[in-house]
């Protein structure tokens, strides 16, 4: 970069240049060293203290080494059930959330039609309330049903149903915005060409259309599994008796966080980053075997 | 072919209708209804009635604007320290990441995979006044035996701008790494060089004002910070801020500077888990009002009244920025 600049000016800003190069070469190195030790701290601190062998019930100080928790992660009364319900609702609102954000996305980024600035609005405001608006509004909803002449227990009490539609509605809009980032640039001639060559729209889509938008969902799924297993404010509203995994950490935090506590996060954290890795190496050889499958 | 024309003008609303519906009943309805439950009266054992008690709203504003106030404030400042430690970072991926481009957006984004719960409760741990970071400093005698940052403002603001920094940090990179560096080149090529003196003005003033807001909220006087802080804008100003970047590089950042500050500050406003696991009373925002009034005491009106006036002030907010924009760039933005 600097060597579009003239000799002569270089010569007459000698030690601007340096400076600007020093901090090139190690401020900035430094800086974005410092951050990113600054944003994995606290995971560092979470692996570390699920080793810990805390003497009394709060695990906020280090003592002893120790594997305890880790031969025994679900060896807290209650954990166990919270943990499959936060397994069975991010399933579910994955799944469901990715099927219906997809669709969005696909109507967003192919159709021309009337209401699509309200759409991409209606999407993004849920984006853009606060959770706790989030969750307080649903509660209000839940609780007014009562005078609606709904099924027991579809809508009131409140329990695993209500915490499912919650994050199915929060997860929509992001399955929307990464699916139809990934849209943006794509080969409509393909589509045509196998129109052409007569496929059927039911056919091209499967064929065609879906395996190569596929990373865009993937990726979209791995985002609303991973908001829906971390939220804590929006469950809080909806649970009613309910617990998941953040409402147990949240209960036990008053009391004393059990030691498995740091385990399970740990377990959480480590399975999520070999799912980024191990999906973005599968996308690598996909985007290989297709380019070379083109050039052969 | 009538046919298929006929498809292709109901395939867009088929594929809209079930998401949308959705959202219509779970998040549209959900908010009328929380309007409509901020004008009950009654309690949750003699049941509610719907009295149009249009007076809750003053009321709950007079009460409670403190709390208000402190969560503007809070996310505020929190928008724009994640914003200062943001750029930096974002800049530096994008324009000399290298071959280590992905491996630091991903310990950008590894925050994430850990819950939002355990990364605050470890800097309960980390902050704790003999923990791992106060512990050294008041054993090498840097710092007196009672200072202490849990429980303060300045521990919320600290939580608040690390659990939201990657919203920053994220859209920004997308914004800079979009940028044509030969446009850069360009400016430097045809003498957009140093900044001075304006920039070294510029930083001594954002820095000295910042500084004092920063001091004040947080309890350590204004002086303290300010001082150090106008230096400190001072020195960025006059050596690391060119013209090259002010006129070229800012301007095209905007989008991703907009979308990163909206992405920190609603979320920030709203929050409650930092004030509650990191703060005193003193520092309590309106989220932790607003969680209280409902799943504590089952104030349902106030609660809702309180949360549909959260609600509308970022809506109002907003709705003028997507004037400004327009909804298709704000969404867009947002990736």
């Amino acid at each position: 970069m600097t060597a579009s600049a003239t000799p002569v000016v270089v010569a007459r800003r000698a030690p601007a240049a340096r400076l600007g190069r020093l901090i090139d070469r190690w401020l900035l190195p430094i800086y974005v060293v410092g951050v990113t030790a600054y944003l994995i701290l606290p995971v560092a601190v979470m692996i570390l203290f699920s080793f810990n062998d805390p003497t009394g019930r709060s695990n906020l100080t280090w003592r002893d080494f120790s594997i305890d928790a880790w031969l025994n992660p679900l060896g807290r009364p209650g954990l166990a059930a919270a943990v499959r319900n936060s397994l069975v609702i991010a399933s579910l609102s994955t799944l469901i959330a990715t099927a219906l954000g997809t669709m969005i996305g696909l109507a967003l980024s192919r159709y021309a039609f009337r209401g699509r600035s309200a759409t991409n609005v209606l999407i993004f405001l849920p984006m853009a309330t606060p959770e706790i608006v989030l969750g307080a509004s649903l509660l209000t909803m839940f609780v007014a049903t009562v005078q609606l002449p709904l099924p027991e227990g579809l809508l009131f009490p409140l329990n695993i149903r209500t915490v499912l539609i919650a994050h199915i509605m929060f997860n929509i809009s992001f399955v929307v915005v990464t699916v139809k980032a990934r849209l943006a640039n794509f080969p409509h001639h393909l589509e045509e060409a196998a129109m052409d060559l007569g496929a059927n729209e039911w056919t091209t889509f499967w064929k065609v259309t879906f395996p190569l938008i596929l990373p865009g969902v993937i990726a979209a799924a791995l985002l609303a599994f991973s908001l829906s297993i971390d939220d804590y404010v929006i469950t809080a509203f909806t649970s009613g008796q309910t617990e998941t995994f953040p409402l147990f950490i949240y209960g036990s935090q008053l009391r004393g966080i059990p030691v498995q506590v740091n385990v399970i996060g740990t377990m959480i954290f480590v399975s999520a980053v070999l799912l980024v890795v191990l999906t973005t190496l599968w996308q690598r050889r996909v985007a290989v075997r297709d380019y070379t499958g083109a050039r052969a | 072919m009538r046919r298929a024309l006929h498809l292709r003008a109901i395939a867009p609303y088929a594929l809209l209708l079930p998401g949308l519906l959705w959202l219509v009943l779970f998040y549209v309805y959900p908010a009328f209804q929380m309007f409509l439950t901020s004008l009950w009266t009654g309690n949750i054992d003699a049941g509610y009635v719907q009295t149009w008690n249009w007076a809750i709203y003053p009321e709950a504003i007079g009460e409670y604007w403190p709390w208000l106030a402190r969560s503007i404030v809070y996310g505020g400042l929190a928008t724009i320290l994640a914003f200062a430690l943001g750029f930096p970072l974002a800049y530096a991926i994008a324009f000399r990441g290298g071959a280590y481009k992905n491996i630091l957006l991903f310990l950008v984004i590894a925050p994430f995979f850990t819950s939002f719960l355990l990364r605050t409760i470890s800097w309960k741990i980390i902050l704790a006044d003999d923990g791992l970071f106060l512990g050294p400093i008041k054993d090498l005698g840097l710092l007196p035996d009672e200072f202490r940052l849990l429980a303060t403002p300045a521990a919320v603001i600290a939580g608040i701008t690390y659990n939201f920094l990657p919203f920053m940090a994220l859209p920004l990179y997308v914004a800079l790494e979009r940028i044509d560096k030969r446009l850069i080149e360009a400016a430097q090529d045809l003498y957009a060089g140093a900044w001075r003196p304006q920039g070294t003005i510029v930083g001594l003033v954002i820095g000295g004002v910042l500084g004092l807001v920063v001091g004040a909220v947080m309890d350590y006087g204004p002086l303290t910070i300010g001082i150090p802080g106008a230096v400190v804008g001072a020195l960025v100003g006059t050596f690391l801020i060119s013209q090259a970047f002010i006129r070229v590089t800012l301007p095209l950042a905007l989008p991703g500077i907009f979308a990163g500050s909206l992405l920190t500050f609603i979320p920030a406003v709203g929050d409650f888990i930092n004030a509650e696991l990191l703060g005193s009373p003193r520092s309590l925002m309106i989220g932790n009002v607003i969680q209280a009034r409902y799943l504590e005491v089952t104030d349902y009106p106030t609660a809702s009244a309180l949360s549909f006036i959260l609600m509308l002030a970022i809506l109002i907010g907003l709705f003028i920025y997507a004037r400004l924009l327009g909804t298709e760039e704000l969404t867009g933005a947002s990736v």
